[in-house]
């Protein structure tokens, strides 16, 4: 009797540690199957229905007959996309907004993330907070804030109109400027983060080394600390360029009427028009465009986690 | 040289934390102003302050929002901290790749994305079994938790590659059950990530528009949701009240929540030290 009971509990015990490592995979695994990935493949699957009045507003893509399932698959709605100019030119305004927005982004973050990793100790980490502060103050209200900077009774028209610099105001809200302004401001701090953590952790010594051997302090640069900091630079890049494609609130707040981008299109789809299946393709169509930076994120992610341990 | 890349680098800084903090201070300065234009400054006044919290519509809204918060934050804390404990102790297992996707792409999705298709699930459900009926908190909380989930993995993340595995293992060589060196080694260590992962999801939780306005249903209006509608009529000083309110306890939370950590962090490497010895 007394000689079993050690087995059954190393029994359980290895029951435990098989299950119990399942059950903490399980946990978040589920979670995310049904709330993040499955909800992907209902909307493939709304984006080829129509449109109907119904609850809710879409036909079904299987009707249940006598011999077996009916499936009806509508690509209409893609079809759509693209006959239609304002889809395209949305998408393609999109990714040109995105893409300069993103670079100016680097080119504003890349040496404030360089001072913070060169700067002493306390001063260094009192710097690094400034920079993590704005991220969690309310990101409406920091687009908010630049309505006032910017609008035709704005501020900067005000000083600009007092000093007799102008005589008229200046029409800056409402344009694609003032969208690259709300993207630079808002999505600075995801630039200067993940600078900031492959610029410490390069080797001083590198650049030291290269100026000894008598390189510019410019070309050393170039050579060394540009291409050791290119992981920081993609994956800083990839976090401002791939949310920004599918922003919102900023084109609307900041941009004109005819300032399109693919993020408020497929609002007005949802919202203004209440088509679903459109705004289901619209998301598809995004999705496609987005998969291969998501995918190389997610590679450069993986990599750094790989050379860390 | 050296003299002009420093030169360089400061401007750079005293440039960039110009553009970050200038907009928000004008915010909090206007909130002040006693007329409704931003421009003319007429005098120091409370007034929208007190037509903000007489503003029954926006304290609604605000409750909400806090109530969805907390309980997004904190169920964020249970499905995200496994989830950051899998990516950084449990080395490869089968469909990790889909795991570690899953974790990560919540973090770049564009929200109207994310808010479509939680909102088709939902309707799904709603047709298949009957749940969720209808929209509401519960649903804006499921949402949360989906995209805060993914920040708090990458917090415990990156807390537990940075922390000493010598501790787990040896309690793990002297015999001691997986789950009881999580709940006495792992997890007192990795607590100040968990106060920033939930600190950070309540956030998030209490700034999303867009992801709440597909999801949201009648009588769940949040905080985010108000301001949208009546800022895109352009400025209101009421907005500019709540915003230096906003700012003022998100300040206050990051500096208690810092020297929360910073305290704890010296407890550690004090007792690090005892433990020790000298050589």
């Amino acid at each position: 009797m007394s000689s079993e009971k050690p087995t059954l509990k190393q029994r359980y015990d290895r029951l435990m540690l098989k299950h119990g490592r399942v059950l903490v995979i399980g946990l978040p695994y589920l979670w995310l199957m049904l709330f993040f990935l499955i909800p992907f493949l209902i909307v493939l699957k709304i984006s080829f229905a129509t449109a109907e009045y119904a609850q809710p507003p879409y036909s079904a893509l299987f009707t249940w007959i006598d011999e077996g399932v009916n499936i009806t698959i509508n690509f209409g709605n893609y079809l759509f996309l693209l006959s239609d100019s304002l889809y395209i030119s949305a998408y393609l305004n999109s990714i040109r907004i995105a893409a300069i927005s993103t670079v100016i982004t680097l080119l504003i973050g890349y040496p404030m993330a360089y001072g913070i990793a060169r700067a002493q100790g306390s001063l260094r980490s009192v710097l690094l907070m400034m920079v993590i502060l704005p991220f969690w103050t309310s990101f409406l209200i920091r687009v908010y804030a630049w309505i006032g900077i910017l609008d035709r009774e704005g501020l900067i028209n005000a000083l600009l109109l007092n000093l007799g610099i102008i005589s008229e105001p200046l029409i800056m809200r409402q344009t694609e400027f003032a969208v690259y302004i709300g993207i630079v401001y808002t999505y600075l701090p995801f630039m200067i983060l993940p600078l900031y953590s492959t610029l410490e952790k390069m080797d001083v010594s590198l650049i030291e080394a290269a100026l000894d051997l008598g390189c510019k302090p410019w070309k050393a640069f170039m050579k060394v600390t540009l291409p050791l900091s290119m992981p920081g630079i993609l994956a800083g890049s990839l976090l401002v360029f791939i949310p920004s494609v599918g922003e919102f609130v900023i084109p609307e707040l900041l941009g004109g009427p005819n300032t399109l981008m693919i993020g408020r299109t497929l609002w007005n789809e949802f919202f203004a028009n209440r088509d679903w299946p459109i705004a289901s393709s619209v998301a598809i169509a995004m999705l496609l465009f987005l998969v291969v930076p998501i995918m190389w994120f997610q590679h450069i992610q993986t990599k750094q986690e790989e050379n860390g341990q | 040289m050296t003299g002009k890349r420093s030169t360089f680098l400061l401007s750079a800084l005293v440039f960039g934390f110009a553009f970050l903090y200038l907009p928000i201070l004008l915010v909090i300065i206007y909130s002040f102003n006693e007329g409704k234009l931003v421009t003319v400054w007429t005098g120091f006044s409370f007034k929208w302050y007190v037509s903000l919290f007489s503003n029954d519509g926006m304290i609604d809204a605000a409750w909400n929002s806090l109530r969805i918060g907390v309980m997004s934050a904190t169920l964020a804390l249970a499905v995200g901290t496994p989830a950051g404990l899998v990516m950084s102790r449990f080395g490869r297992f089968k469909s990790r790749t889909l795991f570690s996707g899953m974790v990560a792409a919540p973090l770049v999705m564009p929200e109207v994305i994310t808010g479509l298709s939680l909102l088709l699930l939902f309707v799904t459900l709603e047709q298949l079994i009957g749940w969720p009926a209808g929209r509401g908190v519960t649903t804006i909380v499921i949402a949360h938790t989906t995209f805060c989930a993914a920040y708090v993995a990458v917090v415990v993340q990156s807390r537990l590659a940075g922390m000493d595995t010598s501790v787990e293992e040896a309690a793990m060589d002297l015999g001691a059950k997986p789950a009881k060196i999580f709940f006495v080694i792992t997890l007192p260590m990795i607590l100040p990530a968990l106060l920033a992962g939930w600190l950070l999801s309540f956030t998030l939780s209490l700034d999303d528009l867009v992801i709440a306005s597909f999801v949201a249903g009648p009588g769940s209006t949040t905080l985010p949701m108000k301001v949208f509608s009546s800022v895109r009529l352009g400025v209101s000083p009421e907005i500019n009240a709540l915003a230096t309110l906003i700012i003022l306890a998100v300040s206050v939370m990051i500096v208690i929540s810092s020297l929360l950590i910073l305290r704890s962090e010296r407890a550690r490497s004090r007792s690090m030290d005892q433990a020790t010895p000298e050589n």
